[in-house]
């Protein structure tokens, strides 16, 4: 039981405690796809519906089968979470192929997304109902995806201008993060 | 029994994706072949699970239900046991309706001196604070209202700034001091004296309102209930509870 | 693979080919977990375990584990660890658990750990696996300490709890918090880039003063 409102819920998830910048998960999408703003858009957009589709499982899992065996958790979590994937890349090969090719490997890659499982493993030790974990799962998909478009932005901006040659990569994605994740402390106390 | 059951629901599981995942490959391996290693596979982690789980559970257990008796001891100082009281349709039951979960009921606890002379109440409750929900215990006198102790139980509050909520003696020792409720929160050294202010940490106004907000709302939704009365615990399930 | 020796399986993980550092695997627990030595060692322990058991069993059953389905079965026999490490955890050092929190269960969806069972364990015999993921682990912790170090000395002014510095010392509480931890890695990648940089530049200054003589 958790008596949460859903709007403290939305709010957490998506800014206050930004499922990338305060919490880091879905750090390697967040590494890959945000050299462009459209892909990381995508991107984003995927997550949260799989995100969404995680939640209502879980829901259902935690409901009815995981009361009686709760040490099974982590291993049903990521089998239906890997069947999950299987299908969204399924259904998007089918109904996409533009958008099938621009998610490339991060798509099937998204079952090792910690943001996923972590998902999961929050809205069941949080105790969320139906609705809250939907809502957590809207927001934390929405987290995601601004922070992969803020990222996204801030790199295309980036791209023609003189870096020193040690910065390039990684290291500079990082820093950045690392400033966005000082801006988002902004948010705190919001609630 | 449950637990066997489990093992198939999860194979049941396990065999759901890889046809879906590879049955367009070269028909090299039949698909009963995958089905049956992943089956195979998923039934040994499953018994794994489950022999480790026999052998910690009971560790876990005894360490959790040993957390919660500090905790209340600590919010109720004397008491020597306590008793775990189910909110069910308004009312304060020792048990729980029949096939019913015990996660779904909010819970009091109640904390008796050696005597068996009631003590107080002790109520975990949580709110958002500054970052996340801070989940605190606070005990209380069920007939004036004053307060007994406050612990926080967790919060992931500002490190060196909200976290003075647990960490500051200052601020947790007034909520030892027997202060009457409902609590108000004043700026650290502007209050009137009066027996129910709390003075607020210094850069942590907010975790510090959390928590006063916490035991304010706490009251408001235990103190009728308790008003109505403490329905009076068997003796002998008393000092079962306490061993637990 | 087959060109490498025993050795060089073991070296390789820990510094030249280091998981977090130089692949950037396993990034969200060195960042979520780092911001105290003591829980960086607790992360480091437990994905140890799970990556040698892995690699172990990976490697023995290799044979069994039919093609089409051998990243299902690596991630169950993953998760089949991790709930161990869980449960074992919980059991013997429950403040270090609660400290871990939910990223004691994403050791699951570490990419570190998948990452060799399918580029190493699945193809190599049990000793060289075990060796690999030893190997690897070691690396995972180095970097992980690294970061912890880094992170709880600056941040608090201390070293597993024993105060460095003094009372005067204010701490830089962004090292401890979210923010602290991209920063770290990003400035000890930034410090690895230089060196690196320094490295092939005194290479090419040499090349340069042989080409002379």
């Amino acid at each position: 039981m958790n008596d949460q409102t859903l709007f403290s819920i939305f709010f957490s998830a998506m800014v206050v405690n930004n499922f990338t910048l305060a919490m880091f998960l879905g750090l390697c999408p967040f590494m890959g796809v945000s050299a462009r703003v459209e892909t990381a858009l995508r991107m984003g957009l995927a997550n949260i519906f799989v995100l969404v589709l995680t939640a209502l499982s879980v829901w259902v899992l935690n409901t009815y089968i995981l009361e009686t065996v709760p040490y099974l958790r982590i291993i049903s979590f990521i089998i239906v979470i890997a069947s999950l994937v299987q299908i969204v890349e399924m259904a998007v090969k089918k109904l996409s192929p533009t958008l099938f090719r621009q998610l490339g490997i991060f798509l099937p890659l998204m079952t090792t997304n910690c943001a996923i499982l972590g998902l999961a493993i929050f809205q069941t030790n949080r105790g969320y109902g139906f609705l809250q974990g939907l809502t957590f799962a809207v927001g934390a998909g929405l987290g995601l995806t601004l922070a992969l478009v803020l990222m996204a932005s801030i790199r295309e901006s980036l791209e023609f201008s003189d870096i020193p040659g040690i910065a390039k990569g990684t290291g500079l994605v990082l820093i950045i993060a690392g400033i966005l994740s000082l801006a988002f402390m902004g948010f705190a106390g919001l609630l | 029994m449950s637990e066997e059951g489990m093992n198939e629901g999860l194979e049941v599981q396990d065999s759901g994706t890889p046809p879906e995942q590879e049955s367009p490959a070269k028909a090299e391996v039949s698909t009963f072949q995958l089905v049956a290693t992943l089956a195979v596979a998923g039934a040994l982690a499953g018994l794994l699970i489950v022999l480790v789980n026999q052998h910690t559970k009971p560790i876990i257990d005894k360490y959790k239900a040993e957390q919660l008796r500090k905790a209340v001891y600590e919010v109720l100082p004397g008491a020597e046991h306590y008793d775990t009281y189910y909110l069910v349709d308004g009312s304060l039951s020792l048990s729980l309706p029949e096939g019913a979960k015990e996660s779904d009921f909010k819970r009091v606890y109640v904390g008796y001196t050696a005597a068996g002379q009631r003590l107080g109440v002790a109520v975990s409750r949580g709110e958002s604070g500054f970052q996340d929900v801070v989940q605190i215990i606070f005990g209380f006198d069920h007939v004036t209202g004053k307060l007994t102790g406050m612990k926080v139980l967790d919060s992931k509050e500002t490190p060196g700034l909200g976290d003075k909520i647990y960490k500051d003696k200052a601020f947790v020792d007034q909520f030892f001091a027997g202060p009457e409720t409902p609590l108000v929160p004043v700026k650290s050294g502007a209050g009137k004296g009066l027996p129910n202010e709390i003075d607020t940490i210094t850069g942590a106004t907010i975790s510090s309102k959390t928590v006063i907000g916490i035991i304010n709302h706490g009251l408001e939704e235990w103190k009728p209930i308790l008003d109505q009365g403490i329905p009076q615990a068997p003796a002998r399930s008393v000092d079962e509870e306490a061993q637990q | 693979m087959r060109t490498t020796t025993p050795s060089q399986d073991f070296i390789r993980g820990i510094w030249d080919e280091n998981p977090v550092l130089v692949q950037m695997l396993g990034l969200c627990p060195a960042l979520a977990v780092t911001n105290s030595v003591k829980n960086a060692l607790a992360m480091s322990a437990a994905t140890f375990f799970v990556i040698c058991c892995s690699s172990v069993l990976v490697s023995s059953c290799k044979r069994f584990i039919p093609n089409e389905v051998r990243i299902s079965a690596y991630i169950l026999v993953i998760a089949t660890f991790v709930t161990l490490a869980d449960m074992l955890l919980q059991a013997y050092a429950p403040v270090q658990h609660k400290e871990l929190g939910a990223f004691m269960a994403l050791i699951v969806v570490n990419c570190m750990i998948l990452g060799r069972q399918e580029a190493f364990a699945s193809k190599n015999n049990p000793f060289r696996s075990l060796l690999d993921a030893v190997g690897t682990g070691i690396g995972f912790t180095i970097a992980l300490l690294m970061m912890g170090g880094f992170r709880e000395i600056l941040g608090t002014g201390a070293f597993l709890e024993y105060s460095l510095f003094g009372p005067n010392f204010e701490p830089w509480v962004i090292m401890v918090l979210p923010a602290g931890g991209f920063l770290t890695l990003g400035f000890i990648l930034l410090a690895m880039g230089y060196a690196e940089h320094r490295k092939k530049a005194n290479e090419i200054v040499n090349e340069q003063v042989k080409t002379a003589l």
